[in-house]
């Protein structure tokens, strides 16, 4: 089964980018496909190379960035929703003139149109929300 | 073939983004030429309520843009009838959203069907993708 999946809430906050991490796992280990991750509202936080949870906890931006390492998934961060939680790659820090950018590994930015490909090319599309 | 696409609307426009933010994926999902249906229950019904005006805490509003859906292509917007009864709020409560329908002379036509809770669990089953906001 190909699958889409939307994260809707920011990491730590709400359990849903933590839920929808292990499905991917359970699922591309069953050899599901996963054809795109895409990321909204404040789920775009999920993908800041900055963050630092305290050692005994879960790192949940790394985990999606290895993740994608390990299985080519494509991470897509709203840039819409982006734009207005300061979640920026070079080219957009590039563009809006700020001289910092923070997206993590395995992440890029791209327009809702991604979402509704996802929901179009998917089997099923799943939500992960509050 | 297109898909059924649902976007399914369950909290306030107004004390957290998600009803803001769902109508610009709604914007965007119009130009794919999928079959696309709004629908609004719990405290989401008030999104489309008339007269809003949250000028004094700051927030735009964005309610006028549901007006302009059918000019989108988007006809169907689909009101919980037992979420408006929650809320003592009737179908009069809601803003007078029209369309016009192209294979009738342009005559101008509701969006806006209230629908029972019943009627709304069949309109979620017959959906091949469910946004929920």
């Amino acid at each position: 089964m190909k699958y889409t999946l939307m994260i809707n809430e920011g990491p730590y906050q709400h359990q849903a980018s933590d839920t929808a991490l292990q499905f991917a796992r359970a699922a591309l280990e069953k050899g599901h496909e996963i054809f795109r991750v895409f990321f909204y509202h404040d789920g775009v936080n999920n993908g800041t190379r900055l963050a630092v949870p305290p050692k005994d906890d879960r790192m949940l931006q790394k985990e999606w960035s290895e993740l994608a390492e390990k299985h080519g998934l494509d991470l897509v961060i709203c840039i819409a929703a982006a734009q207005r939680r300061g979640l920026m790659d070079a080219s957009e820090a590039k563009r809006q003139g700020l001289n910092a950018d923070n997206i993590a590994a395995g992440f890029r930015i791209s327009g809702l149109g991604q979402l509704i490909e996802g929901g179009i090319e998917a089997d099923r599309t799943l939500v992960f929300g509050d | 073939m297109a898909k059924k696409f649902l976007y399914l609307n369950r909290k306030a426009p107004y004390g957290s983004v998600y009803a803001l933010e769902s109508l610009e994926v709604v914007l965007i999902a119009a130009a794919f030429e999928q079959e696309v249906s709004l629908a609004f229950l719990d405290d989401g019904v008030y999104q489309i309520a008339k007269g809003q005006n949250p000028k004094a805490i700051g927030m735009k509003n964005f309610s006028p843009t549901y007006n302009a859906l059918g000019d989108y292509g988007i006809t169907k917007m689909y009101v919980e009838r037992e979420s408006l009864a929650e809320r003592g709020l009737t179908e009069d409560d809601l803003m007078p959203i029209v369309y016009e329908d192209e294979d009738d002379d342009y005559a101008e036509k509701p969006s806006v069907q209230v629908v029972s809770r019943m009627e709304m669990a069949q309109i979620m089953a017959e959906q091949d993708v469910t946004f929920s906001f």
